[in-house]
């Protein structure tokens, strides 16, 4: 956020450098020295003073400088909506005649000392009864008595020692499907418990020493074992049933199905020989596979809890804003009953809810939650203010020109086109093998019948029912999660984001991979202009800059950069996402935007290494400005890489880096330029018509659509907390470098995933023969079945380990 | 030999006890999260710090 470091050496330069005892920043100029420590600022010593007051000093002496900066103040008044009884009512969760319960993220927690104070959070408010922190999810529990302090005064309390929580739009929607679900961890209790239990009862049917034992006690030993089984036969064991009974629906076959087949064969057989006292069953294999499954599943399960993949705009929305009545008072509002016309009040970090006119005030909107751009942008009054940018600086007054439903992110948003149509994806790998499987064991369980029915009618049950169990895919069950599991904590490893563990197998099998040019190939921040054409005098100048400062595009920021002047008043002002811009000034036209949006032959762009922009005023174009693009580290490599994949580049702006590109890409490579979002979505919806698999690569809100749609769509991002598009993965953009690495790794996985499944196939036939053959004593088999499992789950964890340190990642 | 009956009996109670105390102990939620605890721990107890159990989610 700031550049510490300059003043860090400046500082140095005059004394020692000091550093704040709240927050750890380096002071400025003149440190404020109070109670023999220094600190930065204002904010920090009336936090230090707070606590020290309340006897909670510990807080440094947990951590060195914990604190969170005060630099900014908090306006405490913005929270008025808070006292509002239906923003209340939707954020608590408990409420009875005493005491409330709601949860709040926190994003600004970083180390034990946040939890110690935001723990002893009742000692600064008696009012609140407990605060509990998960620090993983970044979230704190309170538990508050209304009779005595307000959810405001908490909420304030918290902003005030630097813990603001992030309430947002989303909170109060009534979406509150956060629950934890957490039936795997209760299946896999029970059928350890019952495994376990199992086991030590089957043991006197392995040893010789205990026959005596197992003759008189056989049948009661069999019967219980097969109490202990129901639990996990209906319950533990249920989702494999239900998916296959599913996939049978749909008329598929899914991995489920082979699995579920081998289990129902294991019980119903070993409750068959123990109702006709033949034999004691297989219950002990039984519910150890239910429950190394289960294992599997669990490990699946595990994601990034404080990532966010399905983010949509309503995350980023406050509750209320400030609305100015006529009387000139504030009054909080909730930013649904938004209207037009309302003047709205926004102070410094507060988010522009719905698109305004700016009344008073100098306005510097940072865009980064739009465009992805982190300097923030001058407005001047009169300016339209476009919906999703945040105020820095001074407060200022906006009337509101659209509602928020109307404005032009939340359509971008709602657009149906955007949304994925959310079919499942059958075709995994797992499923594929799934599906073989199926019918391999069927024959041969059908053959086994066919030869012995004739013959031997006790023989052919127990062959067919034999060959179901043995050809049980449990260890491409077991091997797929654990193998995903581990590439998704290796990917972590390296910034890397994905979603959920499906995501592996996508990346697999992508052929064709799809770049967003603006912001994902090229740096955003590193582009050079350059002025090409008749010299433009001062006021021309200024009034180009007048309409560029409109413009959200990375392409118009980087020129007002260049341009020098006020910005004056623009009216009409337009832009046409991909061509470019118009507006009127002063009553003269200007138009900015590509070549063939202002109609200029293509001949006359004869530099086709560069992005020109070019100007017209009053319909006389002046000239051009170049961009030279700045191509991110590592490109290169990463498309060499990927040579064996079709590659193709969908661009927002004009084809004039198409030369460049060729040469990077390879003749090969589908260009496409001049695309509009819906382009965008509908180039990788053709190509996925085509039987592609897709894998879209884009930052920004141009390329939400086309994320959605394809197979795989990864977001690109600076900063992993800040706002990307819904995705299946998130990239930090300092890794973009492996990329290819990446995609690379994810082919080995299945191949792993492969090699484990023969390992264990290679180890079932040959325990299978010897056993027939009654060369196993059963003790050896006893021990053997839970080591395969096992040494399935260790050969995956292990291969992927190994192949991970190969790659470099 | 009827000490079998009862020892195993006892000891399926036993650990059924277990499997109850650890289902209590997930729906109480103290295995939502692995971490907080781990630190919270190490810290000074100044004070009788009011702790009760974790809000249990209205199921």
């Amino acid at each position: 956020m700031y550049n510490f470091k300059e003043i860090e050496m400046e500082t140095a330069l005059q004394t020692n450098i000091q550093t704040c005892y709240h927050c750890g920043d380096s002071c400025n100029d003149q440190p404020i020295v109070a109670h023999e420590k220094v600190f930065c600022c204002d904010g920090c010593k009336t936090v230090y003073e707070l606590l020290e007051e309340n006897n909670l000093c510990t807080y440094y002496s947990l951590e060195q400088n914990p604190g969170i900066t005060g630099k900014q103040p908090v306006a405490e008044s913005r929270f008025a909506y808070l006292d509002d009884a239906g923003v209340e009512a939707q954020l608590i969760s408990f409420r009875n005649d005493s005491i409330c319960k709601l949860t709040f993220y926190i994003p600004q927690m970083h180390c034990s000392s946040c939890i110690w104070l935001l723990e002893n959070l009742f000692k600064l408010n008696p009012g609140v009864a407990e605060t509990t922190v998960n620090f993983l999810r970044k979230e704190v529990a309170i538990t508050y008595f209304h009779q005595r302090t307000t959810l405001r005064e908490v909420v304030q309390l918290l902003a005030r020692i630097g813990y603001e929580p992030a309430i947002t739009l989303a909170d109060t929607d009534g979406k509150k499907t956060k629950t934890q679900d957490r039936s795997i961890i209760y299946k896999l209790g029970i059928a350890g418990f019952c495994f376990g239990n199992v086991m030590l009862l089957a043991f006197p049917d392995y040893l010789a020493v205990t026959d005596s034992l197992q003759r008189s006690f056989g049948a009661f030993f069999a019967y219980l074992s097969l109490i202990l089984s129901i639990p996990v036969f209906l319950y533990s064991a249920r989702g494999f049933f239900t998916s296959a009974i599913e996939g049978i629906k749909q008329r598929m076959v899914n991995i489920d199905l082979p699995i579920a087949m081998g289990l129902l064969a294991l019980f119903c057989v070993s409750l068959y020989q123990i109702f006709t006292a033949t034999g004691p069953g297989y219950l002990d294999s039984f519910t150890g596979l239910v429950f190394f499954m289960l294992i599997g599943k669990y490990f699946q399960q595990k994601t990034y809890d404080t990532l966010s993949f399905d983010r949509d705009y309503t995350s980023y929305f406050p509750v209320s804003v400030t609305v100015l009545k006529e009387n000139g008072e504030e009054e909080s509002v909730a930013v649904r009953n938004l209207k037009v016309g309302d003047r709205i009040r926004l102070r410094n970090q507060e988010l522009i809810p719905a698109d305004a006119i700016l009344l008073r005030g100098s306005a510097m909107i940072d865009y980064s939650f739009v465009s992805g751009e982190s300097d923030p942008v001058e407005k001047v009054v009169g300016e339209v203010i476009y919906a999703g940018g945040r105020q820095v600086g001074e407060s200022v007054e906006l009337e509101v020109v659209k509602e928020v439903s109307q404005g032009y992110l939340t359509q971008l948003w709602n657009d149906s086109v955007f949304s994925k149509n959310e079919e499942k994806s059958v075709g995994t790998y797992a499923n594929v093998a799934g599906k073989w499987f199926i019918i391999v064991t069927l024959i041969v369980a059908a053959g086994a019948l066919v030869y012995w029915v004739p013959r031997d009618m006790d023989m052919a049950m127990k062959a067919f029912t034999s060959v179901l169990i043995i050809a049980c895919p449990c260890a491409l069950s077991l091997a797929t999660p654990f193998v995903h599991g581990h590439t998704l904590r290796v990917f972590g490893k390296n910034k890397f984001y994905l979603k959920n563990t499906a995501v592996v197998e996508t990346l697999a099998k992508i052929d064709t991979v799809v770049f967003d040019k603006t912001g994902t190939l090229t740096e955003p921040s590193a582009a050079e202009v350059s002025y090409t054409g008749k010299a433009l005098t001062p006021e021309q100048e200024r009034t180009i800059l007048s309409v560029l400062r409109h413009s959200t595009h990375p392409l118009s920021q980087r020129i007002s950069q260049d341009l020098k002047g006020e910005p004056l008043e623009v009216h009409n002002f337009q832009e046409f996402a991909g061509k470019g811009l118009s507006g009127e000034v002063n009553g003269q036209l200007v138009r900015v935007g590509s070549a063939a949006y202002l109609g200029v032959p293509v001949e006359k762009a004869k530099d086709a290494l560069k992005t020109t922009v070019y100007v017209s005023l009053d319909g006389v174009v002046l000239g051009y400005y170049t961009f030279f693009n700045v191509y991110r580290h590592g490109l290169k490599e990463i498309l060499h890489d990927l040579n064996d994949k079709k590659i193709a580049v969908l661009s927002g702006d004009n084809n004039h880096e198409e030369v460049r590109l060729k040469e990077l890409l390879g003749e090969e490579a589908e260009l496409s330029f001049n695309q509009s979002p819906v382009q965008k979505l509908e180039y990788i919806q053709s190509l996925k018509e085509q039987h592609h698999q897709v894998l879209m690569v884009g930052d920004g809100l141009n390329d939400a659509g086309a994320l959605k749609q394809s197979d795989a769509g990864i977001a690109l991002t600076n900063s992993i907390t800040n706002f990307s598009p819904s995705c299946d993965a998130i990239l930090d953009a300092t890794a973009f470098d492996k990329l290819s690495k990446f995609l690379s790794f994810s082919r080995k996985t299945m191949n792993i995933i492969l090699a484990t499944f023969a390992v264990s196939l290679v180890y079932n036939v040959i325990g299978l023969t010897l056993a027939v053959q009654g060369l196993f004593s059963p003790i050896v088999s006893a021990i053997l079945m839970p080591i395969s499992s096992l040494s399935v789950i260790v050969f995956a964890t292990l291969s992927v380990k190994i192949a991970a340190k190969r790659a470099g990642l | 030999m009827f000490i079998i009956f009862l020892l195993i009996g006892i000891s399926v109670t036993v650990a059924g006890l277990f499997l109850g105390a650890f289902l209590w102990a997930v729906r109480s939620g103290q295995y939502d999260d692995d971490y907080t605890p781990a630190v919270r721990m190490l810290f000074e107890n100044e004070g009788t710090a009011v702790k009760s159990k974790p809000a249990p989610d209205k199921v």
